[in-house]
């Protein structure tokens, strides 16, 4: 497959709707709701928090069925080798055991041993010929009880004859050992994928005063939610009804997909993604597992659970980033930035199981230009199959974004640091004006809305800029080793409008449904489906600030799909850009009928309205007013004759654009010489997300996502060696940082509302994850700089800095 | 292989059961008592989602067996909550936003429990070193620190208003 | 990740839970703090057919100060070390030890004999105890004995008691006045074990150390004892030259493995560091009068 979207300025050659010209930025949270209401900008505490502080949540593990089985999954020892033979017959002797299904089984169910994957391409759900990567299902076992599931993948005896696997994605691009010999093309390239002007761009790098080139790796890491993946699949045989609950961040499209690749009629199939234990997008694919658990359930008639082990969602989920970056930056002799140049190969493991909106098999990577103006760039990006678990999917980012603004704000450190400048001063010289917005960047992108200065400015503010350059100095004078880094990244989330994107055909609108009752209480049902983000109390905050009812008196829902409207799903930060907007247009719909009634419950004409908080008054005698309560008792008891009774509406939302989230982060770090370990002593992040609906929710998702940029900057690696054995199968040994690690962030945050939005707001999950890393990194590098260091990936273990220092002839 | 009987309280009721030698605790608060508050996240004693008191210690129930907890006194998160409502853990936790997915919260609860019952005073310091053994993927931390010193401050106060009363009774 | 069966067995008593490992043999695995061995027993790495918890056997755990040494009970908890105020001021290597050991939920459970006993080279206790130059008590069928740590890691996840005996107690000679020791640890993540940790006690007359042992954590595939940096400072006053060349021999005595912790460059450039860094620090203590 070969994909060229040569010319991204076609997507995006309409002004979207609703972009204005610049807006201003500001410093404080808007307000305009009593705290009875709690609308937008309130520090509302979370309606969902009761029952998980008192162990209430319920998560798919906490599901119990009657007569319920349990499924265990044998898994390959190998990283490539052919399956000569699979003998169960000790498993199925044993006590307890019902069943053990194996890729015959399922290719004589329907060919249901292969499954389609996001992206298009395919993946096996249990092997026949051979497996692929090292932890990949092999068979499934189901047994009355886990612990005789367990006793018995161990006496299903597998033959294998081992091949060799290709790990190193240059060497599979050699095509000496194929990884997919099911598929025509007999090559381990997936695609090519090109944005940008080339020609331009080599244009403006042969005009170049200065040219700055790295060579980057950014490895697999894994999203590890604290809850790994699982599922409850109820078949009842009698009224051919699949329930399934399911560790989901799409429960829609899952529905859609399993009624696809089933055949099972979708009225038939009911999707519920309960209290979900994080998802950061390792619960968008479908995995293996959920296919076997559902046709066991099938097969048996009976309710199966499957709960992956962590060492399993370690070893076979779907994994993140793994880019090879080469990158080129040009500038002319003043340090303006003029073009980029980035060649990248994409690790795709064995299967490309990303979860990209389809046109764009590199996700958003073309915003790697970032916050910068430049005349020219150009990205073309190889996807390519080892013998590694499939993926590609996210880690708490928007489709690649993280990898495209390492490399950019890498690769702006290494220029200013080149150029004998100062890397805040170089970004302020290059930074997008706020004065350029709507901004249109080189490969195609309408930026919203962003006054980048104002959050670098800040942030230095908050951390002592100067001071701390100064004590840098000091201490260098001294030999000890202190950087300071900055990042000043631009996000992109909100995927997306339909017109470019969708998932499987299906576009990526987000849904709400709004109901109120005729005490003047709510339900609403969005097609998202939060995993820690707080919809249930976000949602109501939008629909309080627009209705003027009490947030508490708006009950959220979401996950279930008999009763939820359908979306896309929360990942890439998309749930306040598309199904928040959804709500705050459903509730102008229902805003408009209040209208009328107040209008008819007033004896006046509509026009003679004016909204206020929470009611309809007429315009100069405002105690003459129907409150919204008023009016939705009226809805049903007493509304005007020749309209439908009751109040309520439904909105799916399709975005004019993508949101832009932005911010400038610094960060202080202390090396030790001797040990190479490096100590985060500050960590200043100034966000600007747009308007905000919670600010204490906005703060926790910052913090959270700082936590999850930390970790790959330092910690996190899925190492595999040459044989293609996962080394960091374990929490043991993949090393999620604990509150020690963690330092003490600190926030800021300036406001500048998304013009397109119906709220102003951008969506914020994920800002930090993407910005954090090249904060840290650079200040890593900062540090050694002076020492001859120009770059060290990403995580910059103390071994890695170790060897630096000793390459550098300093001995600790 | 062995079989045992065994009779313990837990969160101040009887619970009794029999069970194979190898049943871990946490699945024997979770499937043979419903007591779904108690969280898995691992596999090798690493984050501390499993955490309960067990005669008075923050233990991780993935790393001990249901037959070793005979006669013994278990904590859950649903025993934490009492008559009066909300303990001040709790509450701080609600408070200070110090939990998104709630899948660690539980273990995060009892850990500081066991926290604040040795040590009512804790640095900022003290109390991330000593939820070291609890991980958790959503929140960065800051804001279960703060939920810890809200609460440890809520105990301490009423620690002091309690001995005044004594005083003046 | 499930472990396999087995039969449980609980003695009240030390008596039984001898005679019980005299029944079983190499069949039965002592349970004790159960953080090293449940794990194990969970991805099937060890499948022991008998397990004896020692739990119930009462009068395991203490920490006291008798005949000439610290005298710690085998079942005694890592938090019990942490929490007890004679570590805490007369045994500043152990008190460094049991905070860097795992995290504090597991080491509310985790025991200083089963720490020994598991002979892991990547466990704490192992390099601590060589420093001190502490000995062991085994109970076995026939009555107890003494072993000297020197003699008890006899190779990776090995000891040198019999199979049918129990680590009863470990002793730590009391300190001689001028005493000092510490130990640094340098772990990936707190709770995890060390990519190179150095365990150092000595002892001070006026400038000259004296009595210098030194221990090595998971830089070799068996817990050793650096004896040939212990030689560069033995007798000698503490100067940059000594410094360099105990760091050197430590560096040089010891063995490691490249594994995803580091190279074995990196390894033993850190033991270097650490050991120089643990030796000044055990000195500035000695001379601190903190021992
Ligand atoms: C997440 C995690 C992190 C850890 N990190 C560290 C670390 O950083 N440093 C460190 O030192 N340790 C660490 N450990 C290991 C921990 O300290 C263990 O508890 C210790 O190694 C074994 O002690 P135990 O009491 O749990 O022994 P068990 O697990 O019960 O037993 C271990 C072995 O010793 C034998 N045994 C136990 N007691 C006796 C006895 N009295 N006589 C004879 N044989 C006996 C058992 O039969 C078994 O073979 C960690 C453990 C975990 C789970
Ligand atoms: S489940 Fe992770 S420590 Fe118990
Ligand atoms: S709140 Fe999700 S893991 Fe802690």
């Amino acid at each position: 497959m070969t994909t060229h979207v040569e010319d991204r300025f076609e997507h995006h050659s309409e002004k979207p709707a609703g972009v204005s010209a610049q807006v201003e930025t500001s410093h404080d949270v808007q307000v305009s709701t009593p705290a009875k209401i709690c609308g937008m900008g309130h520090r509302m505490k979370r309606k969902e928090d009761p029952r998980f502080i008192q162990g209430r949540g319920r998560y798919v593990d906490d599901v119990k069925l009657p007569g319920m089985l349990y499924m265990d999954i044998v898994r390959s020892p190998y990283a490539h080798a052919k399956i000569l033979s699979i003998d169960a017959t000790e498993a199925l002797a044993t006590e307890g055991v019902l069943a053990v299904i194996t890729g015959e089984d399922l290719k004589e169910a329907g060919n249901l041993h292969w499954m389609p994957t996001l992206m298009s391409d395919t993946q096996m759900v249990l092997p026949i010929e051979k497996v692929v990567y090292a932890a990949q299902e092999v068979c499934v076992v189901i047994a009355t009880d886990r612990y005789i599931a367990a006793d018995a993948i161990e006496k299903v005896y597998v033959d294998y004859e081992p091949l060799d696997p290709v790990v190193d994605p240059f060497e599979a691009m050699k095509d000496e050992v194929i990884v997919r010999d099911d598929k025509e093309a007999k090559t381990n390239h997936i695609w090519h994928w090109e944005a940008g002007d080339k020609e331009a761009t080599d244009q403006a790098f042969a005009e170049a005063a200065h040219v700055v080139e790295e060579s980057m790796h950014i490895p697999r890491i894994h999203v590890s939610s604290i809850e790994t993946c699982g599922m409850v699949a109820n078949y009842d045989k009698i009224q051919e009804h699949m329930q399934i609950y399911m560790t989901s961040q799409a429960p829609h499209a899952h529905r859609t997909v399993f009624a696809l690749v089933s055949g099972l009629p979708e009225h038939k199939i009911q999707i519920i993604s309960p209290d979900i234990g994080g998802g950061f997008g390792g619960k968008v694919p479908v995995y293996p597992g959920y296919v076997c658990c559902a046709v066991a359930s099938l097969v048996t008639g009976k309710p199966v659970k499957w709960i992956e082990d962590r060492s399993e969602n370690l070893q076979a989920d779907s994994f993140a980033r793994d880019y090879h970056i080469k990158a080129k930056m040009a500038s002319d002799a003043s340090g303006r930035i003029t073009a980029l140049k980035v060649e990248t190969l994409a690790d795709h493991g064995a299967a490309d199981a990303a979860a990209n909106p389809s046109k764009f098999p590199a996700g958003l990577y073309s915003i790697c230009t970032g916050s910068y103006d430049m005349k020219a760039a150009h990205v073309a990006v190889d996807g390519v199959y080892t013998n590694k678990p499939p993926g590609g999917v996210a880690y708490r980012c928007s489709f690649r974004v993280t990898e495209a603004v390492h490399m950019i704000e890498r690769m702006t450190d290494i220029l200013a640091h080149d150029l004998g400048e100062d890397p805040a001063d170089l970004r302020s010289r290059n930074f997008i004006r706020p004065d350029q917005f709507p901004y249109r960047s080189p490969t195609g992108w309408e930026y919203d809305s962003g006054n980048y200065q104002a959050a670098l400015d800040k942030a230095k503010e908050m951390i002592g800029y100067d001071e701390l350059r100064r004590e840098q100095l000091e201490k260098r004078a001294r030999g000890e080793l202190m950087g300071i880094g900055i990042s000043s990244f631009t996000e992109v989330v909100g995927a997306g409008p339909s017109k470019d994107y969708d998932i499987l055909g299906i576009k990526m609108f987000d849904s709400a449904e709004v109901r109120i009752h005729p005490t003047g209480k709510a339900i609403a049902r969005f097609g998202t489906k939060s995993q820690g983000q707080g919809h249930e109390t976000t949602y109501a905050q939008i629909l309080a600030e627009e209705l003027g009812l009490p947030a508490s008196d708006i009950q959220v829902e979401e996950g279930d799909t008999d009763t939820a409207p359908y979306g896309l799903g929360t990942y890439a930060s998309r749930s306040t850009p598309t199904a928040g907007a959804a709500g705050a247009m459903a509730a102008r719909k229902i805003k408009a009928k209040a209208k009328k009634i107040a209008a008819y419950l007033l004896e006046v004409g509509e026009d003679d309205l004016e909204w206020n908080v929470d009611r309809w008054q007429v315009k100069g005698s405002p105690e003459q007013a129907k409150t919204i309560q008023d009016i939705a008792f009226a809805a049903y008891t007493n509304h005007p004759p020749g309209m439908e009774a009751g109040l309520e509406a439904t909105d799916y939302y399709d975005p004019p654009n993508l949101t832009f989230p932005f911010g400038s982060y610094i960060c202080v770090v202390d090396i030790d010489k001797g040990t190479g370990e490096v100590k985060v002593r500050r960590f200043v992040a100034v966000d600007d997300c747009g308007n905000i609906i919670n600010p204490m929710i906005v703060e926790g998702q910052i913090e959270g996502g700082l936590t999850m940029g930390l970790a790959p900057a330092l910690f996190e690696e899925i190492v595999y060696d040459d044989q293609g054995q996962n080394l960091s199968g374990t929490l043991a040994d993949y090393l999620v940082p604990t509150a020690v690690e963690s330092p003490k962030w600190e926030l800021g945050k300036t406001i500048t509302p998304s013009p397109h939005h119906p709220i102003g707001a951008k969506g914020v999950g994920e800002s930090p994850t993407v910005g954090a890393p090249p904060a840290i990194a650079n200040a890593v590098v900062d540090a050694l700089w002076h020492l001859g260091v120009r770059h060290l990936d990403i995580p910059i273990s103390p071994q890695k800095v170790w060897k630096a220092l000793r390459d550098a002839g300093v001995r600790g | 292989m062995s079989r045992h009987e065994i009779s313990l309280t837990v969160n101040g009721a009887e619970a009794k059961g029999e069970v194979e030698a190898r049943l871990l605790l946490v699945h024997f608060l979770r499937e043979d008592l419903d007591l779904t508050g108690t969280h898995i996240g691992c596999d090798t004693t690493s984050c501390g989602a499993c955490t309960v008191i067990l005669n008075g210690k923050a233990v991780k129930s993935c790393t001990v067996f249901a037959v070793q907890a005979d006669g013994a006194e278990v904590e859950t998160i649903e025993g934490v909550a009492t008559e009066e409502g909300l303990h001040p853990l709790q509450e701080g936790f609600w408070e200070k936003h110090g939990l998104q997915c709630g899948y660690c919260t539980p273990g995060m609860i009892l850990s500081a429990k066991h926290l604040l019952a040795k040590n009512p005073n804790p640095t900022e310091e003290e109390i991330r070193w000593g939820i070291s053994g609890n991980l958790c993927r959503c929140t960065g931390y800051n804001k279960i620190v703060e939920a810890i010193q809200y609460a440890a401050e809520k105990l301490r106060n009423a620690e002091t208003e309690e001995a005044r009363q004594e005083v003046s009774a | 990740m499930i472990p396999g069966a087995f039969d449980y067995h609980s003695p009240s008593t030390l008596e039984e839970a001898v005679a019980l490992l005299a029944r079983h043999g190499d069949e039965a695995k002592i349970l004790a703090g159960g953080q090293s061995l449940i794990p194990a027993m969970r991805f099937r790495l060890a499948a022991p057919e008998v397990l004896i918890d020692i739990n119930r056997l009462e009068g395991l755990q203490y920490i006291r100060e008798e005949n000439g040494y610290l005298a710690i009970g085998g079942l005694t908890r890592e938090s019990a070390l942490e929490e007890s105020p004679v570590v805490q001021q007369r045994y500043p290597l152990l008190a460094d030890t049991a905070r860097v050991i795992a995290d504090p939920l597991v080491r509310n459970l985790a025991t200083v004999g089963g720490n020994l006993a598991h002979a892991d080279p990547a466990n704490d206790h192992p390099a601590t105890m060589l420093a001190y130059g502490a000995s062991v008590v085994a109970q076995g069928p026939g009555g107890s004995r003494v072993l000297s740590i020197d003699d008890f890691f006899t190779d990776l996840f090995e000891n040198a008691l019999a199979s049918d005996e129990l680590l009863t107690e470990v002793r730590i000679p009391e300190p001689q006045p001028g005493s000092g020791g510490a130990y640094i640890k340098v772990e990936r993540k707190v709770g995890d074990y060390a990519i190179s940790a150095v365990a150092v006690q000595l002892r001070l007359h006026g400038e000259i150390c004296s009595d210098v042992r030194i221990g090595l954590t998971n830089v070799s595939a068996v817990p050793f004892r650096a004896t040939e940096a212990e030689s560069c400072l033995e007798g000698k006053a503490l100067s940059e030259e000594v410094l360099e060349a105990v760091g050197q021999a430590a560096a040089g005595q010891c063995d490691p493995s490249a594994d995803l912790r580091g190279s074995v460059e990196y390894k033993r450039d850190l033991t270097r560091v650490l050991t120089q860094r643990a030796v000044t620090q055990a000195i500035a203590r000695a001379k601190g009068g903190s021992q």
